[in-house]
């Protein structure tokens, strides 16, 4: 692998800087140089594509430990570089739930060993994800961990939220919350609305996530601190989020591709590649999610990378698991939903996979300038990109994007400057 | 007979029939209603093939009536259910449906609490499966029974008004009746208790009420639901009684009847809760008929799906 090398004529978005230019970038030694600083480095032709600080997905499952069969820290880091990200957050709700030091010890030593991309542990909120009593925050941020969530499910107990939230607050850690009411979800299976009337299923209403998303951002006030609300999937969570921005509150929310593009129309036939949780709502709340990026009331797109086996899938939908794989259709999808129709710039665009989650986890805020860790995603803006699941890097198959097209792709992925992913 | 060709191999949902299609149905099964008028109930239409009924979900009436048929057409039958499936040692669904068609076996009915377990099985194997009820989702032979008993009795469906009352929310009748019912250019009316009638019926183009009143007038069909206790523990409506009063046709209700309209009810019935004695069997109840019918059009769909099962 070469030690320096410089990346040629490409389009430079930095949202860290705010820099839109054509300009050449050095890499050596893992590090963001100056180009002119290594003159006599190998040339990498990037013209036509664009250079970005690396993609960072804050909501992925990588299922290790404990279900293996669906992803490993090895496939799932793979399916992260095959997408264009350099880092993802790992969600706890594995098994064991990273909910002890540990655990993350555990996830560390192997992202060391078998890691393609960089993967920031997330830890729990409460032991074992079961919302009864506080996990070891604070050994939990002695291990490493990035923020806490107990992604999955969500804490009933408002008063036990409370404790938490006050808890990391001093341990300086983000929540990342997943926002639903277990009383009004009850059995539901998909959004309540049309579809789920027309087709007799068990619906999740949308008050489930407004209900939640209201009580946090009265945590959020009342507390003063940071608490970011994962996926969210209805209008009126937007709605919320985007009042409680204007009057402060540290408040932040992040969107996933699949809401932002597809509907709970898809059910019809049943397929359960498009049962996840939150699920897919109607035509009118993605709207709003669009609009929400488009304002900047949401700041972050994330995948919720949800590996199952086909086993796991292939059975009666009010069976099947939530979740869907989306490491390596996210920029496809988003280029095509959202930069070929000229919702969002690409600036804007790329702001919400890099500058956004760095915001809230208190990421480096370098981006590409000279000294910074060499985290580059290259993308092609203009490729046609066809899925196709046997090809995917992840050890699992859920995508409901199977067989669609899109426009545009992630062309290089480079992790401390060691090129882990190249289209180019 | 039409020179309709029927291609399905399934039948999982009156959706995804066309209007032709349904017609083709009824009147294949008026051929069939014949069959059990004679002294010898019997013909040689399914001899040498294999029906398996795959009750996942318990049945009295609809297996009864589908067994019946099956024998009526000479195939040979094999009747599994939950109790005795594998699906109880954890086998997955589509597994015993492996197994099921590595028998060799030619179609399979099935039921199942889950909506869309049919949909599943009939994408991944060669035998042809018609649906006896996915959960709340569909029922289409109940619907082509109502559809049969409607069309016999008033000659078309064509600008009838038909009233459907009780638990729309819960029930696979009245969502396989509404896409039959609309198809056929009927006019329909979902009533009953708010927590029971989602208004979103209203984008397909049912009328959505609450007032029995509304839903009895003018009506030419009422076909009334059963009210399952269970839904009053969950707090849907605040007890049988109070469901009766509003909701259940009565003496009290029944005056706002049009003296031909038709009283169907896909039974079991609640008598008296629901559906009093007096009018459920009196002159304008239907109900018995339906069941007859029923037989006929079960006859007539495992007939057509048969004729389109690869070998």
């Amino acid at each position: 692998m070469k030690s320096e090398y410089i990346l040629t004529g490409g389009r430079v978005i930095d949202p860290y800087r705010n820099i839109d230019k054509e300009m050449d970038i050095g890499v050596k030694d893992g590090k963001i140089v100056e180009a002119s600083a290594i003159p006599d480095a190998e040339k990498i032709d990037v013209s036509g594509k664009v250079v970005c600080p690396g993609f960072i997905d804050m909501h992925v499952h990588l299922r290790q430990p404990g279900n293996t069969a669906a992803e490993t820290i090895a496939t799932g880091t793979m399916a992260a570089a095959a997408g264009g990200f350099t880092a993802v957050v790992a969600m706890p709700n594995t098994s064991p739930a990273a909910d002890t030091a540990g655990t993350i010890e555990y996830i560390k030593r192997h992202t060391a060993q078998d890691g393609v991309v960089k993967v920031h542990p997330c830890g729990c909120m409460t032991k074992g994800i079961a919302g009864e009593e506080m996990a070891g925050i604070g050994s939990l941020k002695s291990a490493g961990v990035v923020a806490v969530s107990d992604d999955g499910r969500c804490i009933q107990k408002h008063q036990l939220m409370k404790h938490i939230v006050q808890y990391a607050k001093a341990f300086e850690l983000p929540i990342l919350d997943h926002c639903e009411e277990d009383g009004i979800k009850d059995k539901g299976v998909m959004h309540e609305g049309v579809w789920s009337t027309l087709l007799g299923m068990q619906g999740i209403p949308s008050a489930a996530e407004e209900l939640i998303v209201a009580r946090n951002i009265i945590m959020a006030r009342t507390i003063d601190w940071k608490i970011h609300l994962q996926h969210i999937s209805c209008r009126e969570s937007v709605e919320r989020v985007r009042i409680a921005q204007k009057r402060g509150i540290q408040i932040t929310a992040e969107v996933t591709p699949h809401h932002l593009s597809l509907t709970d129309e898809r059910i019809k036939k049943f397929d359960t590649n498009y049962k996840m949780n939150p699920p897919l709502r109607s035509e009118d709340d993605r709207q709003a999610l669009i609009q929400g990026l488009v304002d900047g009331t949401i700041t972050v797109i994330a995948t919720d990378h949800a590996p199952h086996t086909e086993t796991a899938k292939l059975v009666e939908f009010d069976y099947a698991p939530f979740g869907i794989i989306g490491l390596e259709t996210a920029i496809p999808v988003c280029l095509t939903e959202l930069y070929h129709t000229k919702l969002l710039s690409l600036p804007d665009l790329v702001s919400k996979f890099t500058k956004g989650p760095a915001d809230i986890l208190g990421f480096d805020q370098s981006g590409l300038a000279a000294g910074a860790d060499a985290d580059i995603t290259v993308i092609d803006t203009e490729t046609e990109f066809t899925v196709d699941a046997d090809k995917l890097r992840s050890k699992s198959r859920n995508t409901p994007f199977k067989g669609m097209t899109f426009k545009g792709k992630a062309a290089a992925t480079i992790v401390d400057g060691k090129i882990v992913f190249n289209e180019l | 007979m039409d020179n309709f060709k029927w291609t399905r191999k399934d039948l999982l949902s009156l959706y995804d029939l066309e209007a032709e299609e349904i017609e083709h149905i009824l009147d294949t099964a008026e051929e069939f209603k014949k069959v059990s008028q004679r002294n010898v109930k019997k013909v040689p239409a399914l001899r040498g093939k294999t029906v398996v009924n795959f009750f996942v979900e318990p049945s009295t009436r609809t297996r009864m009536s589908f067994e019946l048929a099956e024998q009526r057409l000479s195939a040979d039958i094999i009747n599994i259910n939950a109790n005795s499936s594998s699906l109880k040692k954890g086998e997955t669904l589509l597994d015993t449906a492996r197994n099921i068609e590595a028998l060799q076996a030619d179609l399979i009915v099935m039921r199942h609490s889950a909506p869309g377990a049919q949909s599943l099985i009939a994408k991944n194997i060669r035998c042809g499966v018609l649906n006896a009820g996915d959960g709340a989702h569909s029922h289409p032979t109940q619907a082509l029974l109502d559809l049969f008993t409607i069309r016999e009795k008033k000659g078309s469906l064509k600008g009838l008004k038909v009233s459907i009352i009780g638990d729309i929310l819960h029930s696979r009748v009245a969502r396989s009746d509404v896409w039959g019912l609309i198809k056929l250019g009927a006019e329909v009316t979902f009533a009953g208790p708010a927590t029971l009638v989602p208004k979103e019926f209203e984008n397909i183009g049912v009328r959505v009420c609450h007032n029995l009143k509304d839903a009895l007038v003018d009506a030419d069909v009422v076909n009334l639901l059963r009210i399952q206790h269970e839904r009053q523990k969950r707090g849907f409506f605040p007890s049988t009684n109070e469901y009766a009063k509003f909701f259940g046709l009565n003496e009290a209700s029944r005056k706002y009847l049009k003296p031909d309209a038709l009283v169907m009810h896909p039974g079991p019935i609640n008598r008296d809760v629901e559906l009093d004695s007096a009018i459920a069997d009196g002159p304008q109840s239907v109900i018995l008929e339906q069941v007859t019918n029923g037989l006929a059009v079960r006859m007539a769909v495992l007939f057509l799906v048969s004729g389109c099962v690869e070998k």
